[in-house]
C-alpha cells in the first residue's frame, strides 16, 4: 500500500505538469456540471443601466454592452463548449476507429474506399472544410458537432489503420482466429483495445483542438448563435470594443479558451510520454 | 537515368492529385447546392414575380436535375467561370484574383515568421534535451498552439495599437489615405519595391506585421516540434558521430551534416502547417479587416452567396493540393532517395 502510494507521488513528481494539467481538466468538468450554480448571475438578464462597466467587486469580470454579468456567462458557457468538444471527438472517434479498424483489418476494396473518402476529407484545410459543412447544414449546435466530427475523423481513421495493420501481425491475432473467433470479434475484443492506449493521446490532444475549432466558428458567425453564452460569441462580440478600450468584454472569454485548449494540449503531450516515452517530441 | 526516373516521380506524382481534386470539386458541389435560400428568387430581386424567379432560375440551370447541374458545374470550372457574387455584383473569379494576393502576402509573411522564431528554438531544444531550455521551449509552443487565433488578434491589438500606440489601426493593407502601388505581383511589399515607393512599403509592412504574429504563432508548435525531433534523430546517427570524431567544428557539424538533413523532415510538415494556417486565415483577416479571401468568404456565408463560397472553399483547396504537390516535389528534388 504504502509502495504503491510512493509510486504514484514518484509518477506524480516526475509529471508535474501532466498533474496540473489533469487537475485544471477536472475543474473545467466541476465547471461544465455545476456552472450554472455556481454563476452569481443570470447569464441572460440584461440591465442597460449597467452597460459596459469594467471589473469590479459586484462583477469580477465587468458587463457586456448589455449590461449582462460577463462571469456568469464565462461560467455557464464551459458546458456548452466543452459539451461540443467532447461530442466531437465521440463522434469522429467511434465512426473513425470502425473505418480504420476495418480498413486496416480487411484491406481490399474497404480500404480503398475508406482510403478516398479520409483523402478528400484531407485536401481541404480543414477549418474551410468545416466552414463549408455548417454553411451547407445551418446553424445549430448539432451541426458544429457533425462538422468537427468529419475534419477530424481522417486522424483517428489513419492512427487506427496504421496500429491494426501491426497488429494484426501478432502471434494472439492467429491463435484468436484459431480458436475460432469471427472477424467481427477479433476486431472488437483484440484489436480495437489493443489500439486504446495511442488514441488516448491523440484524443487529448484533439479535444483542444475541436474546441477551438468551434469557439472559430461561432466567432465568424457560423456556430451557436447570439444571446446563447459561448466563448467564441462571446470574443466576437467583445472584439468591436476592444479598440476602445473595453478589454474585459473579449479578454475573460478569451482567458478561458485558451486555459481550456492549454489544459487538454498539456494533458495530451504528458499521456503520450507515459504510453511511449520514445515518441516524445 | 537519374533524370529519367525523376520525372516519373513528378509525373507520378502530379497524377495521384487527380483523385483528390476530382473529390474536391465534387464536395464544394454537393456543400453549395445544400446552401440555405434560394439564389434564383436572389438574383431575381425582392419585387419579382413567380414567373420572373423561374425565368432566372432557368438561365442559371437550376431547374435541371442535379446530375446535368454538375456537368454543366465542370463545364463553367473548366472556362474559368466561377459565377458571379451576389454580393459584390462582380464575377467571383474577378474578386478571388483581386483578392488572393493580400491572404497570400499574409500566410507567407506569418510562415517566415514561425520559421524564423520556431527552427532555432527546435534546434536549441534538440541540442539540449530534456534540460530545463527544452522544457521552457516545450511549454511556450503548447501555449502558443493554445492561443485561439482571433484572441490573441484582438489581443495585440489592444495592447499595441489602443494601450502603447505603436501598431497602425487595423484598416487593412493601408491606411485608408493611402492608394496602393501598381498592381505588379498584387503582393503590396514586393509592388512598392519595384516601383520604388518606399513610403507604401513601410505603410505595408507596419499594417502586415500584427496579422502575421497573430498568424505565425498558431505555427510555431508544429514547426519546432518536428524541428526537435528530426534534429533528435540526425545528431544521434552514425555519420554525426563520425564527423565529431574526426574533430570537425560543431558549428560546421550543426548546420552543413545535421540541419540539412533535418531539414527533410521539417519539409514534409509544411502541408499540415500550410493546413493550420490557411484555415485559421479567415479569422486573422476578420479581425483585422485584411480584404483578403478569407473576409471575403465570411461575408459571403452570412449573405448565403453561394458562388463566392463555392469559389472560396475550391480556391483554398487547390490551393493547398498545389502546395502540397510543390512539396512533395521539392523533396523528391532534395532527396535522391525518393521516388526510386
Amino acid at each position: 500500500m504504502t509502495l504503491s502510494l510512493r509510486h504514484t507521488r514518484y509518477v506524480i513528481g516526475e509529471n508535474a505538469i501532466t498533474f496540473g494539467a489533469f487537475l485544471l481538466f477536472l475543474g473545467f468538468v466541476l465547471l461544465a456540471i455545476f456552472g450554472d450554480a455556481i454563476a452569481p448571475y443570470d447569464p441572460l438578464a440584461s440591465n442597460a443601466s449597467l452597460a459596459l462597466n469594467p471589473p469590479s467587486a459586484q462583477h469580477w469580470f465587468g458587463t457586456d454592452a448589455l449590461g449582462r454579468d460577463i462571469l456568469s456567462r464565462v461560467l455557464v458557457a464551459t458546458r456548452l463548449d466543452l459539451g461540443i468538444a467532447i461530442a466531437a471527438v465521440a463522434a469522429s472517434f467511434v465512426a473513425g476507429s470502425a473505418l480504420g479498424v476495418l480498413a486496416g483489418y480487411w484491406g481490399g476494396w474497404v480500404d480503398a474506399i475508406a482510403g478516398r473518402v479520409i483523402d478528400t476529407i484531407m485536401a481541404f484545410p480543414l477549418f474551410v472544410l468545416a466552414m463549408g459543412i455548417m454553411a451547407a447544414l445551418g446553424n445549430s449546435v448539432e451541426n458544429i458537432i457533425y462538422a468537427t466530427a468529419i475534419i477530424n475523423l481522417p486522424l483517428y481513421a489513419r492512427v487506427i489503420r496504421s496500429e491494426v495493420l501491426v497488429i494484426k501481425t501478432a502471434g494472439y491475432i492467429e491463435a484468436a482466429k484459431l480458436s475460432g473467433n469471427t472477424d467481427v470479434q477479433i476486431m472488437l475484443r483484440y484489436l480495437f483495445p489493443n489500439a486504446l492506449p495511442v488514441m488516448m493521446v491523440h484524443i487529448s490532444l484533439n479535444m483542444g483542438w475541436a474546441i477551438l475549432n468551434a469557439a472559430g466558428l461561432s466567432f465568424i458567425g457560423l456556430g451557436v448563435q447570439p444571446p446563447t453564452p459561448e466563448w467564441g460569441i462571446m470574443v466576437a462580440e467583445g472584439a468591436t470594443y476592444i479598440i476602445s478600450g473595453e478589454w474585459w468584454l473579449a479578454m475573460f472569454p478569451g482567458l478561458m479558451l485558451m486555459i481550456a485548449v492549454l489544459c487538454f494540449n498539456l494533458l495530451g503531450d504528458g499521456l503520450r510520454d507515459l504510453v511511449d516515452p520514445r515518441k516524445r517530441t | 537515368m537519374a533524370q529519367q526516373s525523376k520525372l516519373r516521380f513528378i509525373i507520378q506524382r502530379l497524377l495521384a492529385a487527380i483523385p483528390s481534386i476530382i473529390g474536391v470539386v465534387v464536395v464544394t458541389f454537393i456543400l453549395t447546392r445544400a446552401l440555405p435560400g434560394d439564389p434564383a428568387v436572389f438574383f431575381a430581386g425582392p419585387s419579382a414575380t413567380q414567373e420572373a424567379i423561374d425565368q432566372v432560375r432557368a438561365s442559371l440551370g437550376l431547374d435541371q436535375s442535379l446530375p446535368i447541374q454538375f456537368l454543366r458545374y465542370i463545364q463553367d470550372l473548366l472556362k474559368g467561370d466561377f459565377g458571379e457574387s451576389i454580393t459584390t455584383g462582380q464575377t467571383v473569379l474577378y474578386d478571388l484574383t483581386t483578392r488572393l494576393p493580400a491572404s497570400l502576402e499574409l500566410t507567407i509573411a506569418a510562415l517566415i515568421f514561425a520559421l524564423a522564431i520556431a527552427l532555432p528554438l527546435g534546434i536549441v531544444a534538440a541540442l539540449y534535451p530534456n534540460s530545463k531550455w527544452d522544457h521552457l521551449i516545450r511549454f511556450l509552443m503548447t501555449a502558443g498552439v493554445s492561443l485561439p487565433t482571433f484572441f490573441t488578434g484582438l489581443f495585440l491589438l489592444y495592447v499595441f495599437y489602443y494601450r502603447l500606440n505603436i501598431a497602425p489601426a487595423p484598416t487593412g493593407r493601408l491606411d485608408l489615405l493611402t492608394s496602393p502601388p501598381d498592381r505588379i505581383t498584387g503582393l503590396f511589399l514586393i509592388d512598392s519595391l519595384v516601383t520604388g515607393d518606399f513610403e507604401v512599403f513601410i505603410q505595408a509592412f507596419c499594417q502586415l506585421v500584427m496579422p502575421a504574429i497573430t498568424l505565425g504563432i498558431f505555427a510555431l508548435a508544429p514547426v519546432a516540434r518536428v524541428t526537435r525531433a528530426s534534429m533528435l534523430a540526425v545528431l544521434s546517427s552514425d555519420y554525426i558521430r563520425t564527423a565529431r570524431s574526426h574533430g570537425l567544428a560543431p558549428l560546421k557539424i550543426l548546420w552543413s551534416y545535421a540541419f540539412r538533413n533535418a531539414l527533410l523532415s521539417i519539409l514534409t510538415t509544411m502541408g499540415v502547417v500550410f493546413s493550420f494556417l490557411l484555415g485559421s486565415n479567415v479569422l486573422v483577416e476578420k479581425v483585422f479587416a485584411w480584404p483578403g479571401i478569407g473576409s471575403y468568404a465570411v461575408e459571403a456565408l452570412i449573405s448565403s452567396d453561394y458562388a463566392a463560397v463555392q469559389g472560396f472553399v475550391l480556391t483554398m483547396a487547390l490551393l493547398y493540393i498545389v502546395l502540397n504537390l510543390s512539396i512533395d516535389i521539392i523533396y523528391g528534388m532534395i532527396d535522391p532517395r525518393a521516388g526510386q
